[in-house]
């Protein structure tokens, strides 16, 4: 059975028709097409899958599709403008934050939902904000030291 | 695989459902119930939810805390008259659990941190389905899995101010799962420890109250000779089980060494 989902997505109204029971993950990548949001363990384990509800971090793979309903989301897809990338971005590739890339766009929302909420964080709010997303490869420090360099470049355009 | 759902704008409608539908089971958060629909677990047909407001509801007066089954960890850190269980719901999960990770739903989690502190809180949950009533948290625990019942909210007397404590002893930090979770209230009477509660997740299927521990606490002073007989008995009475986080042999080895730290201070999460 197919359910009639509306949200929006990155700012845009999208419409999908989605299985029953479906979660936001599958969704997105297989009913909308936005392949950026990257699943890996559907347990809600891995923290990969993260995108933000109504600002705030969700695992989209443990997010019923149809609780979506008239809400905002956003994924990794929606952060740059034209063709600027966002600060995050930007602070990921100069920090070389990325090995594999296959936990980049969650972590990359989980540190956008922390700058959101916290412009100036601590490295300790920087470990809490990315505490639910593993990554196998660059053993976390170029991560967090991206972060705070994104916050500080946000810093210094707010100055 | 689909599954139905079905959502309800009442709770009791929901309940209804719960207790008629073939192969139903009640979504809150998502945590525990979408991860078992995303392996196919076959005993879930039908999804039931509810968006009756009154599952987000936080009461706090001077006396008495209760909240919706709904409230999700995320509210209870954002709620500044709750801060006595701020370092608990900080403990459950990535910043990203938290926002769906809800207060009813942790009461059938296989790692209970925050319900292990509501045992201790000697909280009531209150039932929607056949009826409305009120039980006892310990007692809900005991028959959670055999229960058609909906969680509607959580009662409990408010602690007195630093009366809590808690402490998670987990192998992935900051936030991993726990390998077992302790929490205790030590009324303090005239010097000696009157009427302690101590509960812990982690040393069998559900959380549970450590009343031996809390037998020996009783008339006793708080210090490292006053709590020597209750870490004796720290184990007694707790089935814990080997699982993929650690075996229950080190559970043992290790509850007594983490009471202990609780108990005189030096664990304060």
């Amino acid at each position: 059975m197919k359910t009639p989902i509306q949200f929006r997505l990155n700012g845009e109204e999208v419409a999908a028709f989605a299985d029953s029971g479906a979660n936001l993950l599958d969704v997105l990548r297989e009913s909308v097409g936005d392949l950026s949001v990257k699943g890996g363990c559907w347990q809600g384990t891995c923290g990969s899958c993260t995108v933000l509800i109504d600002g705030a971090p969700r695992l989209s793979c443990l997010t019923l599709a149809e609780s979506c309903a008239n809400k905002s989301v956003e994924t990794v897809a929606g952060l740059r403008r034209g063709a600027d990338l966002h600060p995050l971005q930007i602070a990921f590739m100069d920090r070389f934050a990325a090995q594999c890339g296959y936990c980049t766009p969650g972590m990359l929302m989980a540190a956008k939902a922390l700058l959101n909420r916290n412009p100036n964080p601590s490295r300790e709010d920087v470990i809490e904000a990315i505490a639910g997303n593993i990554c196998r490869c660059t053993g976390y420090e170029p991560i967090i030291q991206a972060v705070l360099d994104a916050a500080r470049s946000g810093e210094r355009r707010r100055a | 695989m689909t599954v139905n759902v079905k959502t309800f704008p009442r709770l009791a409608d929901a309940a209804s459902a719960l207790s008629s539908e073939r192969g139903a089971r009640y979504l809150a958060g998502g945590t525990l119930v979408m991860r078992a629909v995303n392996e196919a677990d076959p005993a879930i047909e039908t999804i039931v939810r509810s968006t009756d407001p009154s599952l987000l509801h936080i009461a706090v007066s001077s006396g008495r805390v209760e909240l919706g089954a709904g409230v999700t960890m995320a509210a209870v850190l954002a709620e500044r008259d709750l801060a006595f269980l701020h370092p608990v719901a900080r403990a459950v999960g990535s910043p990203a659990i938290r926002e769906a990770a809800t207060v009813g739903g942790n009461l059938f989690s296989p790692r209970g941190d925050f319900a292990t502190v509501l045992l201790v809180l000697d909280a009531t949950v209150m039932l929607v389905g056949g009826g409305q009533r009120e039980l006892p948290l310990d007692d809900f625990l005991a028959r959670r899995e055999r229960s058609s019942a909906l969680v509607s909210s959580i009662a409990f007397r408010r602690p007195a101010a630093d009366a809590l404590r808690f402490a998670k002893v987990t192998r992935v930090h900051p936030r991993g799962m726990s390998v077992l979770s302790i929490a205790a209230q030590l009324p303090i009477a005239s010097g000696k420890i009157a009427g302690a509660r101590i509960a812990y997740n982690g040393m069998d299927h559900r959380p549970v109250r450590a009343k031996a521990a809390e037998r020996a606490l009783e008339n006793h002073t708080l210090d490292a000779a006053g709590i020597a007989s209750a870490l004796s008995v720290a184990t007694d009475g707790t089935s814990p089980v080997d699982d993929a986080i650690a075996s229950a042999w080190w559970r043992r080895e290790i509850l007594p060494i983490y009471l202990r730290r609780l108990l005189l201070g030096a664990v304060r999460q």
